[in-house]
């Protein structure tokens, strides 16, 4: 494993991380679902406003790493106005580009910011930190397409 | 300053990693192994392995004999009466889960207290909290003050209700030693027994389960330069010969019949299945290598590095430090924070620079709670560790701020 930090810690990170505005609870809320990576601590809790299939607002809370922090802020961005389906196949995608299953960077561009975290991949202890958001929210969806 | 110069004996300690040699920081965790231990391995596997106490052919003998001379060096190494005390296990964890299991669920009743401190890890707390749920016992929990230290409060809890007393010689977060002696006299004065977690103290200090009068004292091979898969639990004959076995099987049985067994003599009723020779000859090498040291040495060095690792942290006002920064009373176990960067991120850092440091909760999440801090990083020194390394690792906690876009 060779890094360089710069290209992990990049400013996009950076500020996702300290960006506030997706870390609170929702007023009103459809789903909720919690995530936890019992080995670090890192714990978060999702929740996201449904309506007619589509997600019209999202939001976290909880405590973790930069990376997991960015990773989830990015998300919720990402998230808000698609439709459960679209959001269950970009939350693949992304899973799909941490795997290295899909490294052209054409295909990624759809996942807009979340293309800084490619390089994780490079990083397996760091993997569990930049997908817990993701992995969280397609469990709340997949419980909420089983409806 | 005494300097144990051993580096030459560790080859892992010259690896590279992003164009740094390691700087290794991890060791209570687990530490690095030397030469001596890792030809030791491989001279039994050689010319010696066989299956010990099962055949009359030259290498099962020789490899029963290379088993009984690592369990008599491991008698003498934590000054046990007989090597018959000791109970060769698979880890610290699986030697509390013994004495839990074969002990705690046979002499408990509801209304007994089970009392432990805060700050234990979750090998000497998860394994009580079952004792507790299954025989209807309390489960109490000794606090700790700001600083670490238990208050005279809670050392009240060990009262006559009280049946078990666990403890860990050494904090595994806090690197503090407890005051051993006194928690088991007091456990004692109840008519408690002691189990003593020895994880973080075997490594560190002399062990000496006579003068501590410990009832149990339960340890692992790998944090004191041994290989994985050898844990130690030494018992007081007297309860060990009360106790059930733990574990059924093979080599622990005198007669078998078709509906019933009797068991073997201490240990061997507590050592089922196949034992890990190849690990026992491993401690055995390692408890060589450390006695060779001594622990008079061993003490002054991870002293002076820790000592020096503190007051260079203590110049840095965004670091803080969990419980005591008195290196009197740590063993080169120093876990911290650092404001504004959250230790995964810090780990990853530092590893990039070559330092290998712990992040998380460290195995202690109730202590985690009780402090606030739900991960911190741990920085832990062994025999190998140098002051250039402290001093780089010290010159490195800043540009961990900086990566971060905060101020150094």
């Amino acid at each position: 494993m060779s890094m360089d930090m710069g290209s992990l810690y990049s400013d996009i990170i950076l500020e996702h991380n300290q960006n506030l505005e997706n870390k609170h609870e929702l007023d009103h809320c459809t789903v909720s679902e919690h995530g936890h990576n019992p080995s670090c601590g890192d714990d978060l809790t999702l929740q996201a406003d449904i309506e007619n299939g589509i997600i019209k607002d999202a939001a976290y809370t909880g405590h973790g790493c930069a990376i997991s922090q960015a990773s989830a802020d990015i998300m919720v961005d990402l998230m808000k106005g698609k439709s459960v389906k679209e959001a269950l196949r970009l939350i693949d995608l992304f899973l799909s580009m941490i795997k290295r299953e899909v490294t052209d960077d054409d295909k990624l561009e759809e996942l807009e910011d979340a293309i800084a975290l490619k390089n994780i991949s490079n990083m397996p202890a760091r993997v569990k930190c930049a997908v817990l958001a993701w992995h969280t929210l397609k469990e709340a969806l997949e419980r909420e397409n089983n409806k | 300053m005494v300097m144990i110069n051993v580096r030459k004996d560790f080859p892992i300690l010259t690896k590279m990693h992003n164009g740094h040699q390691i700087v290794y920081f991890d060791n209570a965790a687990t530490t690095q192994k030397p030469y001596q231990v890792i030809h030791a391995i491989v001279d039994f596997l050689e010319n010696h392995n066989g299956n010990p106490h099962r055949g009359a052919h030259i290498l099962s003998i020789e490899a029963t004999e290379a088993y009984d001379a690592a369990k008599k060096a491991v008698a003498r190494f934590i000054n046990a009466k007989s090597p018959d005390e000791i109970i060769f296990v698979r880890n610290t964890t699986e030697a509390l889960n013994l004495v839990a299991r074969s002990y705690g669920e046979a002499n408990l009743h509801a209304g007994d207290k089970i009392v432990i401190p805060i700050s234990e890890h979750h090998s000497d707390l998860v394994p009580w909290q079952r004792v507790a749920a299954k025989t209807g016992a309390k489960l109490v929990y000794m606090y700790l003050d700001d600083t670490g230290h238990f208050t005279d409060e809670d050392l009240a809890k060990i009262d006559e209700h009280t049946k078990i007393v666990a403890f860990a010689a050494v904090s595994n977060v806090l690197g503090m030693k407890r005051p051993i002696e006194k928690i088991i006299q007091k456990a004692h004065s109840v008519g408690a027994i002691a189990v003593l977690d020895g994880a973080q103290s075997a490594p560190h200090m002399k062990s000496d389960v006579q003068k501590w009068d410990c009832d149990f004292y339960a340890f692992s091979g790998h944090k004191m330069l041994a290989s994985a898969g050898t844990g130690v639990l030494y018992g007081k004959m007297e309860l060990l010969k009360s106790m059930e076995p733990f574990l059924s099987g093979g080599d622990m049985i005198e007669y078998v019949q078709e509906q019933s067994t009797t068991f073997a003599e201490v240990p061997y009723k507590f050592e089922a299945g196949t034992e890990n020779v190849e690990g026992a000859v491993a401690l055995h090498a390692a408890i060589d290598y450390l006695e060779d040291i001594g622990f008079d040495a061993i003490e002054a060095h991870e002293y002076e590095l820790t000592k020096r690792c503190l007051e260079g942290m203590k110049k840095l006002p965004y670091i803080h430090i969990l419980g005591s920064t008195d290196p009197e009373e740590k063993v080169g176990v120093i876990s911290f924070t650092i404001d504004g960067v959250h230790p995964h991120d810090a780990a990853t850092i530092l590893d990039s620079y070559g330092i290998a440091v712990r992040s998380g909760h460290h195995c202690a999440q109730p202590l985690g709670h009780h402090l606030h801090v739900e991960a911190s990083n741990r920085a832990s020194f062994y025999i190998y560790n140098t002051v250039e390394e402290v001093d780089y690792f010290l010159s490195m906690l800043p540009k961990v701020r900086k990566q971060m876009g905060l101020n150094a």
